[in-house]
């Protein structure tokens, strides 16, 4: 085993020990990760992905906050049952301009990620508050607080600018407009075109039921009523997009 | 009057009290200039706690002559120290552990917004991976690595930089949580300012370390160290890369992730199974590797074996993170990449396994005497299940029905408490009394009730969440011969109830039984000890003679 005795000259040198760790440990991310960033087929071709509009951003930024990833994923995978029970399965442009992602890892409750549109703004509002309200055998935490906390929105476009440095199209348009175009979708009686121009599909009016205020509740219903709601399914290919 | 040093005189922590109050002061304009809420309570948080350590400083400087360098012996204040954290922060974790867990069987017991699950999970996870975990791969690091260098830690007080920096890491990360300062990616929470920190503080851990080797008086770099030290370059590389990310302002504590969707995803994972590899396994074997020949007076059982499967483990295991992203919108190739080598990893874990137990050829006698044997060739057989368990869950086919349940949470706590726990403890009770000069522990037959205490309360976690978690698994995918799926997502969850508080309890006992080595291990460091019979009965000092054999 001579191999193994010229192990000794790595085991005097400090220096080749730490070098050839480095290089033993960064090789596997190198080959699997580094690929996904040029490989064109790593994210499918499909029509209606636009970038978050600022109110759904508020409202992802809440969800983010309140650690709903420790129960919730938001990654449907390719079986019977779940397409069933959620809809179509996943697909990775749906999540292209999440900063971060939030596929999660565990479902003490269910899947999200096509929960848009599924249910009535009230019903949000009134689960959210008091969960074993609508759903007896939830084990869900209160989130009541959200309705009396105004949404902090000074200065919203500097997440939008965040979000274009880190790659997500934001026009400047969108960028001038993130306060505004807040205000506008939650409002019921706001001029939306402008908005809607924008961010197409995007759910506008009163989310939690109090239209005298914003509130985070506003913010986090919009973004739960927009999830899974963007891509055309009846224009996608299936066998086209395999990877 | 004022008198100004001189000379010969020397302000004693004068350049720690310049830090801190520089420290102090940013934390000052952050509380009084931060652009949202959180982040300015969290400002508030770090001056007050660093206002606090400085105040405690203040309290024990003096202007005395520079102390002369003492280059003798080794530096095992800082291990002393590192010693209680590990114990303080173990008995936090296990008790948020089972606060949490008991949240999910009663949900009443969530108290919005700070103690909802959503924020208490994570201060569960990160207590014990980050603080429990992490102060012991610390303190017994510095402990192995001077007496296997025979030199003292480099960098004189660099080191309490290490450990002191580390605690305030743990303390924004996890007061952050509560106050909903989180990146929610899974074991990489904490937010852009915290993550800097810890890098700056994680490069000085490196430096500690490395010079320590580098000035060793041994000529071979002992195994041991090589865990450890590919532990601490392989922790920075990927906490640096996981965790790049762009703050909307300066002085917000929000900011988005440099990569989005798939991409994040794989790096994410990428960071958080190796998280497990190095930090909860790399490190750990480090610890093994020299606690565990010492405690059994026994030579590590195969050298070669070490070289091997030392560098197939640490190679193996970057490719295992896309396991966690079986069937999702991750491209199937990377899925299948990170299957076959998560089998592979097998391998050199069970390597590892079979280098440790085989360590006590020989003297498998002591497991009936020594409590502390005990405790680590349990932990040893821990890891060898886990590290079965996890490469059998990462086949498509069985991560099909484990994912997204319990299974993987019962998965992840036989490797945690079962060989993190269990090994930190025994390296405690192998330290503390050397680390303060005692004689014996307090107490040989409270390490056997903890022991006893901590099996039992592993057996009943992890033998529950199998059956919730494979249960849940066959129940979402259960149709009925009309074609139709038979239970409802909510039945699925009120069917979790009764393991729910099952897993409570075996967490509890876990929980009793670290209080209780707190307990012993303070009164080891008070210097008592305990009126007791010795393990194996009276009679055990008085054997018969051996009898040759016919």
């Amino acid at each position: 085993m001579s191999l193994l005795d010229k192990h000794r000259i790595i085991e005097k040198n400090a220096t080749l020990l730490f070098v050839g760790s480095l290089f033993v440990v960064s090789i596997g991310g190198i080959v699997e990760i580094a690929p996904l960033f040029y490989l064109e087929n790593t994210i499918e071709k499909v029509d209606g992905m636009r970038p978050y509009s600022p109110l759904e951003l508020a409202g992802r930024n809440i969800y983010v906050r309140e650690g709903c990833y420790t129960c919730h994923s938001q990654m449907i995978r390719p079986f019977r049952d779940e397409v069933e029970r959620y809809g179509h399965y996943s697909l990775a442009a749906e999540s292209m301009y999440d900063h971060p992602f939030q596929w999660g890892s565990k479902r003490t409750g269910p899947d999200l990620a096509r929960v848009g549109e599924r249910y009535s703004n009230e019903w949000h509002v009134q689960h959210l508050i008091e969960p074993r309200s609508v759903v007896p055998e939830s084990v869900m935490p209160s989130y009541a607080f959200l309705a009396n906390k105004n949404l902090d929105v000074r200065n919203f476009e500097t997440h939008l600018i965040a979000n274009q440095r880190v790659g997500v199209p934001y026009t400047e348009e969108m960028v001038q407009n993130a306060v505004a175009d807040i205000q506008a979708q939650a409002d019921p009686d706001a001029d939306t075109s402008e908005l809607l121009a924008r961010y197409p599909k995007a759910k506008v009016g009163d989310f939690d039921g109090d239209p005298s205020r914003l509130t985070e509740m506003d913010a986090l219903v919009a973004y739960l009523q927009m999830l899974g709601t963007l891509v055309d399914f009846s224009t996608y290919d299936d066998a086209a997009g395999y990877r | 009057m004022v008198i100004l040093p001189t000379g010969g005189l020397r302000m004693r922590y004068g350049a720690e009290l310049t830090g801190v109050g520089v420290l102090a002061f940013l934390a000052l304009i952050g509380a009084a200039m931060g652009v949202d809420e959180p982040f300015r309570q969290h400002m508030w948080v770090l001056f007050f706690t660093v206002a606090a350590f400085g105040v405690l400083l203040m309290r024990r400087t003096a202007f005395v002559p520079a102390p002369a360098h003492d280059n003798s012996s080794y530096m095992d204040d800082v291990i002393r120290y590192g010693a209680i954290a590990t114990m303080f922060w173990g008995v936090v974790g296990f008790l948020v552990g089972v606060i949490v867990a008991l949240q999910l069987a009663f949900p009443d017991l969530n108290i919005e917004p700070w103690f909802n699950f959503g924020r208490t999970r994570p201060l569960h996870t990160s207590a014990v991976i980050f603080a429990f975990c992490g102060n012991a791969l610390i303190a017994t690091s510095f402990y192995v690595v001077q007496r296997t260098c025979r030199a003292r830690l480099f960098g004189g007080d660099l080191a309490w930089f290490v450990f002191w920096g580390y605690q305030l890491f743990l303390v924004m990360a996890a007061t952050g949580y509560l106050l909903g300062i989180t990146q929610s990616k899974e074991y990489a929470e904490p937010e852009w300012y915290v993550d800097i920190w810890l890098t700056i503080v994680w490069v000085a851990y490196l430096v500690v370390f490395m010079g320590t080797i580098l000035k060793r008086k041994e000529p071979h770099i002992y195994v041991a160290n090589w865990f450890y030290l590919a532990f601490i370059v392989t922790i920075a590389m990927l906490h640096i890369v996981n965790n790049l990310a762009m703050p909307h302002s300066f002085l917000g504590s929000q900011s988005y992730s440099l990569f989005a969707g798939v991409q994040d995803a794989l790096t994410q994972w990428w960071y958080g199974h190796n998280a497990v590899g190095f930090f909860l396994t790399a490190g750990f074997l480090g610890m093994m590797y020299y606690f565990v020949p010492k405690q059994a007076e026994r030579p590590v059982y195969s050298y070669r074996l070490s070289i091997i499967h030392f560098w197939a483990l640490i190679f193996l295991y970057i490719w295992a993170g896309p396991h966690h992203l079986h069937y999702t919108a991750l491209p199937d190739w990377a899925q299948t990449l990170g299957m076959v080598f998560s089998i592979m990893l097998w391998m050199p874990s069970w390597g590892g396994m079979i280098n440790g137990l085989m360590t006590l050829s020989g003297a498998w006698d002591k497991i009936r005497t020594d409590p502390v044997i005990r405790m680590m060739v349990a932990a040893i057989a821990f890891y060898g299940m886990a590290t079965f368990e996890g490469p059998m869950m990462s086949i498509k086919a069985v991560n099909s029905l484990s994912h997204y349940t319990d299974w993987t949470i019962g998965h992840v706590h036989s490797g945690a408490l079962g060989w993190n726990g269990l090994i930190t403890f025994a390296a405690l009770y192998f330290m503390v009394p050397r680390l303060w000069n005692r004689e014996k522990l307090y107490s040989q037959r409270l390490v056997i009730w903890h022991f006893w205490l901590a099996m039992v309360g592993i057996v009943i976690y992890a033998a529950t969440m199998w059956v919730s978690g494979i249960m849940q698994g066959l129940m979402w995918r259960e149709y009925d011969s009309q074609g139709f799926l038979v239970y409802s997502f909510a039945e699925t969850v009120a069917a979790m109830f009764p393991y729910y508080v099952m897993r409570a309890a075996g967490g509890a006992m876990f929980l009793l039984g670290a209080l209780i080595m707190a307990y012993n291990l303070t009164r080891t460091i008070l210097g008592h000890e305990r009126e007791e019979d010795p393990i194996g009965g009276k009679v055990a000092t008085a054997r018969p003679a051996l009898q040759p054999a016919e």
